[in-house]
């Protein structure tokens, strides 16, 4: 019955401006999620215009080369980390990948269908893959993992499937041409800016092909559609109340569901958005490059889990930073493309992302007792 | 005093194999005080989350306002005025004391896709009722992780008092605290009885339950033993209700046989 000892250190609170230190901005600085990844770009970057500053790997096209690598991981990052907040995994992403792309070839290309029609198609099929997911996880309680590892191979097997089923081969090509004019599918296939581009290289500021046409002629869409999508994540992330919702589930979703959040709704609505974004990069592959592979994507889930740790996510749920995980994506970007330019065998590539995953970790451990204040 | 506002009628809950409650009746009304007392186990936070709507009853009826309720989650009963505070306070350490306090309820600001969260009233609010609890925070940004546990069961307490409009339920809510926070969450309840809410207090502190309470009722080993006015029983009687009766005494003769002996060898 003695209620009353426990944990005094408040009773004197009231006063609390003696209590107040001020805290330095760099300890401010240190305790956000995206801290890790912002200085190991910086420190990624630095070493390569060391190394290979004059490899052309900072001319305008080498810039544009890696931003797309970066471009294309950072997409599905940005996924991974909203539902790697959310307290869940997604091992299918990359099979997701594979999958939604076949889904937009194979009906342009074999039934006809406008490719306007096949995209949306192939969004809704992977929506409702991503709701299945969700609800497989909430309803039965098993680990995410387990339930996405099973979807990693059925979707896998399901791509490879159809893939022969339907067109009796496993790349499906040609869709470039029948996306002539398709206004949806310059949306994720085109380019921007084209006139910029032009101005620059007649005035001489960008260099241009003999016949005139500039070396870059637009920014991709698939870097647009990046930084549109980090921009929309981060800003509901920490600005709106879904937010706070995606936070409060991943953080304690027994403690979220009691003061009224509805975590069920929130963990495959977080599913359904890794699986848009999946489609987004599957969307922006196949247009660019004009076919459907049914092995594109594979691994691709690991690489966007590394990026969004090294980005500052707790595997564990409840903190993390889609700002962070794109800086993951880009320091994957440049590492890979630094490799290449600057000539080093690029199986050392792997040792590096093995290293930084590591590294990542045990930041992210440290920063994780400071922001607890070394509690529990 | 016969406004009432919640009702059970032989609500039971079983767990698996484990029958949590039986067979309870129960009736709160709104501006009472209505204290839940019973031996740990016995329980009391079983039946509150189901009133709170954490826990369907397996049999059994819930009447809210006269109207039978099936609550499918805590949200449907904080829409209806509920607010609790759960034993495990209900709290995300990684989170700010701001983001905590309007969890599942944000206020928010602006107009339709671009509505935010209304941070800076948020803070506002957060602060001011955590300071009526008598916690003054430092800042508003500070991660529940690093607060007193008193300072979060106060964290706790304000946000429930400031979202419970028709009924609070107080699962031992003054467990960690302070002589001054004590007295702060006390008055409060009454304050709360004054403005027509229903209480439901549950704690083990007879000198917390017996001044503020109006009405007991025992829990023993998942039934329930009555309800009792407070008219109608002393603090001793409702000492001994808390299960703890017998074995206080029989501590209170231990612990004076000790002292004596100590007497003697000294
Ligand atoms: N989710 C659950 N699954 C299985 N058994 C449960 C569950 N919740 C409660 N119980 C059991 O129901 C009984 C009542 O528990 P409850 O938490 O309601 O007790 P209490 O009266 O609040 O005790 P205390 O004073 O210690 O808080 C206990 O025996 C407990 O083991
Ligand atoms: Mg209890």
């Amino acid at each position: 019955m003695s209620v009353n000892h426990a944990q005094q250190s408040d009773a004197e609170a009231t006063n609390a401006d003696e209590r107040v230190r001020e805290v330095s901005i760099l300890n401010r600085l240190l305790s956000r999620p995206e801290l890790g990844s912002v200085s190991g770009a910086v420190l990624v970057f630095l070493f390569f215009i060391i190394v290979a500053g004059d490899s052309g790997m900072f001319s305008p096209d080498g810039v544009l080369n890696w931003s797309m690598v970066s471009a294309q991981l950072g997409i599905i990052a940005i996924g991974a980390c909203v539902l790697m907040i959310a307290g869940e995994f997604d091992l299918s992403i990359g099979s997701m990948i594979g999958f939604a792309g076949m889904m937009i070839a194979i009906p342009t290309m074999y039934w006809d269908w406008p490719v306007w029609t096949s995209i949306i198609f192939a969004f809704a099929l992977a929506l409702s893959i991503g709701f299945t997911i969700g609800t497989i996880v909430v309803r039965t309680g098993l680990p995410s993992f387990i339930v996405s590892l099973a979807f990693l191979f059925i979707l896998r097997g399901l791509t490879i499937a159809l893939a022969i089923m339907f067109t009796n081969r496993t790349i499906v090509g040609g869709v470039r041409g029948a996306a002539e004019g398709d206004l949806l599918a310059a949306a994720f296939g085109g380019e921007i800016g084209g006139w910029l581009f032009q101005w620059l290289a007649d005035v001489g500021w960008l260099q241009s092909f003999p016949d005139g046409t500039p070396i870059i002629t637009g920014i991709p869409m698939i870097i647009i559609w990046w930084f549109l999508l980090a921009t929309i994540a981060s800003w509901v992330l920490l600005r709106t109340k879904y937010g706070n919702w995606i936070f409060a589930t991943g953080g304690d979703a027994k403690a979220a569901k009691n003061v009224g959040v509805p975590t069920n709704k929130v963990k495959i609505g977080a599913f359904m958005f890794t699986a848009f974004c999946a489609t987004v990069l599957a969307a922006c592959q196949v247009l660019e490059f004009g076919s459907a592979a049914a092995d594109r994507g594979l691994l691709k889930e690991f690489e966007a889990i590394i990026a969004v740790v090294i980005g500052g996510a707790l595997l564990t749920g409840g903190y993390g930073s889609v700002i962070g995980a794109c800086f993951g994506a880009l320091i994957f970007g440049v590492v890979q493309m630094g490799i290449y330019f600057s000539g080093i065998d690029s199986d050392w590539f792997r040792v590096f992302l093995g290293g930084m995953l590591l590294l990542a970790v045990m930041f992210n451990n440290a920063i994780r007792r400071r922001v607890t204040g070394a509690a529990q | 005093m016969s406004d009432k506002i919640l009702e059970l009628k032989k609500v039971s809950r079983y767990f698996g194999s484990v029958i949590a409650l039986e067979d309870i009746d129960m009736e709160v009304n709104a501006g009472e005080v209505h204290c839940l007392l019973g031996d740990n186990g016995a329980g009391k936070s079983t039946l509150i989350k189901t009133l709170a709507g954490v826990h369907k009853p397996s049999k059994g009826e819930y009447f809210y306002e006269g109207e039978r309720v099936e609550f499918s989650s805590p949200r449907d009963a904080l829409d209806r005025g509920i607010a609790t505070v759960y034993q495990d306070l209900a709290l995300v350490p990684l989170m700010s004391i701001t983001r905590n306090f309007f969890m599942g309820r944000e206020i928010t600001r602006g107009w339709g896709p671009f509505k935010q969260f209304d941070q800076d009233r948020a803070d506002q609010i957060a602060l001011d009722g955590l300071a009526e609890m008598g916690i003054k925070v430092r800042d508003p940004q500070q991660v529940v992780g690093t607060m007193s546990g008193g300072e979060r069961q106060c964290l706790a307490i304000a946000r429930a008092i400031h979202f419970g409009a028709r009924v609070l339920i107080l699962d031992e809510p003054t467990a960690a605290l302070g002589v001054k926070q004590t007295s702060n969450v006390l008055r409060v309840v009454a304050q709360a009885r004054a403005k027509g809410l229903a209480v439901i207090l549950i704690t083990h502190n007879v000198h917390h339950a017996y001044p503020v309470a109006d009405r007991f009722t025992l829990l023993n080993r998942g039934r329930s033993m009555g309800t009792f006015l407070k008219s109608e029983v002393t603090r001793e009687q409702v000492l001994e209700m808390m299960a703890g009766g017998e074995e206080m005494e029989k501590l209170e003769a231990e612990l004076a046989e000790f002292t004596r002996s100590d007497e003697a060898t000294a």
